[in-house]
């Protein structure tokens, strides 16, 4: 097991960066989750830290050991592959042996590591066939059991639940979980899905534009968002976010409706943006709840049932759509008005102008 | 009738007719160009005819296969086509493959290279045959002025010396026909994914582990059918031989001369062309070949498919 740390790592293509200047440390045990949509610059942190992708600048260090240039065979590493990267030609039992053929294992050795690892990902009855005749799923269990059989100090996940169909994905994600809890093996896992990186990272790392915008657990991210991306990104739907005109404890909501900010807030409000200016207002659908006396006014828009409860669209003008969650009991027909309040401890307050989140604490 | 009725009306054919129309040309050719003579000359195995001779054929039954099966001369012929095609395709896939390894990698210039490389392919085995046959010459050929012999004296006889002749007429082949096996195997590694390199190297493979488990069996189904092709033709040897030594030169073998470069196909053409003109034998020994052509690429594909189902 490993702990591995980033140190000012980048990776330009030309001039331009695919990964900016990045610091990061992921603990021996943790399973941290790279997010991000495509291109973000998740898969080439990835695969620099796997060394399969030459880093342009920084040093990356396996347990304080500086391994930046070494070969990725040379890192004791494992790598899932979103493809599985199977090799076509052998069955699932050669696949599975592969690794420990290369170093030179024993006979004996190989099959009673081969036939342990297929117990735990109960794929023994599949050791015989190839590749090609395994379903998704299957193939993506050959390729774990390739990684774990080696019993390596790191995995690194390539979105390895990205190629399979909805049903096996959610399966795959509990297995996942399972072994690393199991196997208890440092693991750093690239998703583009934020429910995936909620449900299974110990700690999530949310990637845009080639740039960490926060590194927390997962209820962090979800709850206090660092910047407007994480707080859009994160969450299905994400945060809504309102811009609003701060004056006197009070922003001025599209529609008409002001807001009263909680006490707690409004000195670090006016550290930021100052006695009076513009603020984004943000909650997250389950913060909000309809009350006749709640002080923002809406009208409903449109609402879909969710099994559990009902999502409702609430427009505050023509431009402001908010998500809001109700119980499924009432109904609200479209075009009725409907004010709602916010919970205090659950809402958050942006700067329009850097982006980036106002924190209660102090700012710097 | 309404106007879109009309392009219907103008054709007057029927599609079956149509189809008919169109089949019908090509069977007749190939039943006249290739069964017809297929058949005729196995009518023709079993019995003693010659074609510039006005008698008709005269059966024999099983005459004509048991003198070519039989008569050491024969054999000779079917032993120096043997020998010629194990070396021959052997030296091709060593060459060809160690070229399409080494220009695997791109890198500038290698587009320019590789159609260099592929020119002797293209051309005319009769004149390859005429060219090597000169380059091969030991008072003026280049071949032993490049081996280091300046004395045209001391320098090896390649197409007259009876040890050399079957090597030069190899080593010819292999210049010609390295490119296309070089060809084919650029376009098995290419068809390897990346991928599973990078997951060989996770999986700590050394590179020559990696191109023993990956890059060759990934490659195995190419490299087959380039034997297969390579194989077939050295059976079919005929042009390069009668362009470079026209089956010589002739050794002492016991009490009989034979002749070191005679494959079977050449043996065959004299056979079957005046002044021999023994067609009722030639047909014979043309469907030895054919069968042992069939049961070697049999032997091929079922390894092929072996190798594509596991």
């Amino acid at each position: 097991m490993a702990t591995i740390e980033l140190v000012n790592v980048e990776k330009k293509f030309g001039a331009s960066f695919a990964v900016k200047p990045m610091n990061m440390t992921i603990y021996n045990g943790e399973f941290v989750v790279l997010l991000g949509p495509s291109g973000c610059g998740k898969t080439t942190t990835l695969r620099m830290i796997s060394g399969l992708e030459a880093v342009t600048d920084g040093q990356i260090l396996f347990d304080g050991k500086e391994v930046t240039w070494l070969h990725p065979s040379d890192r004791d590493i494992a790598f899932v592959f979103q493809f599985f990267a199977l090799y076509s030609h052998m069955t699932a039992r050669e696949n599975i042996a592969f690794p420990l053929q290369a170093q030179g294992e024993s006979k004996e050795n190989i099959r009673k590591r081969v036939e342990e690892v297929a117990k735990m990902l109960r794929i023994e009855h599949l050791l015989s066939a190839r590749p090609g005749g395994l379903s998704g799923g299957d193939q993506q269990r050959v390729a774990l059991a390739r990684a774990l059989v080696r019993r390596p100090a790191a995995f690194l996940m390539d979105e390895p639940l990205g190629a399979l169909d909805a049903e096996f994905r959610e399966s795959m994600r509990a297995e996942i979980k399972r072994l690393h809890i199991e196997q208890n093996a440092t693991t750093v896992y690239v998703t583009h899905d934020q429910i995936e990186a909620m449900a299974m990272g110990d700690r999530v790392v949310v990637m845009s534009a080639a740039v960490v915008q926060q590194n927390g657990t997962p209820a962090e991210v979800y709850h206090d968002p660092a910047n407007l991306f994480v707080a859009k990104f994160i969450g299905s739907p994400g945060m809504n976010l309102i811009r609003g005109h701060y004056a006197d404890g009070k922003v001025a909501l599209p529609g008409d409706s002001y807001y009263a900010v909680p006490t707690d807030w409004q000195a670090a409000i006016h550290e930021v943006i100052g006695r009076a200016g513009d603020v984004i207002l943000g909650f997250r659908p389950e913060a909000a709840h309809i009350s006749e006396n709640g002080p923002i006014a809406t009208t409903v828009y449109t609402s879909d049932l969710h099994g559990s409860y009902t999502m409702l669209h609430l427009e505050l003008n023509r431009d402001t759509i908010v998500d809001v969650r109700a119980g499924r009991g009432t109904s609200y027909p479209i075009g009725t008005p409907a004010r709602f309040d916010l919970d205090p401890a659950m809402v958050r307050f942006f700067d329009p102008k850097t982006e980036a989140a106002i924190h209660k604490g102090g700012n710097q | 009738m309404s106007s879109y009725n009309q392009p219907a009306r103008r054709r007057h054919i029927g599609d079956k007719r149509l189809i008919q129309m169109f089949v019908i040309p090509t069977v007749l050719l190939l039943i006249l160009m290739n069964v017809f003579p297929l058949i005729y000359s196995l009518y023709l195995s079993f019995t003693e005819y010659s074609a510039i001779n006005p008698t008709a054929p005269k059966w024999v039954g099983l005459d004509n296969y048991r003198q070519v099966l039989s008569d050491n001369l024969y054999w000779h012929n079917f032993a120096v086509t043997g020998r010629y095609a194990l070396i021959s395709v052997s030296l091709q896939m060593i060459v060809g493959f160690s070229l399409a390894m080494l220009l695997k990698e791109k890198f500038k210039g290698s587009g320019i290279l590789t159609t260099l490389i592929l020119i002797p392919m293209m051309l005319s085995p009769a004149v390859v045959g005429a060219f090597w046959k000169n380059i091969f010459n030991p008072s003026f050929g280049i071949f032993d002025q490049m081996l280091g012999y300046s004395d045209p004296n001391t320098a090896p006889e390649w197409l007259g010396n009876p040890n050399l002749a079957l090597w030069a007429v190899v080593i010819v082949d292999v210049w010609m026909w390295s490119p296309f096996v070089m060809l084919l195997s650029l376009a098995g590694l290419s068809a390897i994914p990346d991928y599973l390199y990078e997951a060989a190297a996770i999986d700590r493979a050394s590179a020559w582990f990696q191109f023993r488990r990956i890059t060759l069996p990934q490659v195995m189904p190419l490299l087959l059918i380039a034997v297969l092709f390579r194989t077939i033709e050295a059976f079919k040897q005929f042009d390069l031989v009668m362009g470079l030594t026209g089956g010589g030169p002739a050794l002492l073998e016991g009490r009989q001369a034979v002749n070191v470069t005679e494959t079977v196909s050449v043996r065959l053409f004299r056979l079957a062309m005046p002044p021999q003109a023994q067609t009722g034998l030639s047909s014979a020994m043309a469907y030895v070949v054919l069968v042992i052509i069939i049961a070697i690429s049999n032997l091929y594909i079922r390894s092929l498919n072996k190798i594509r189902e596991g």
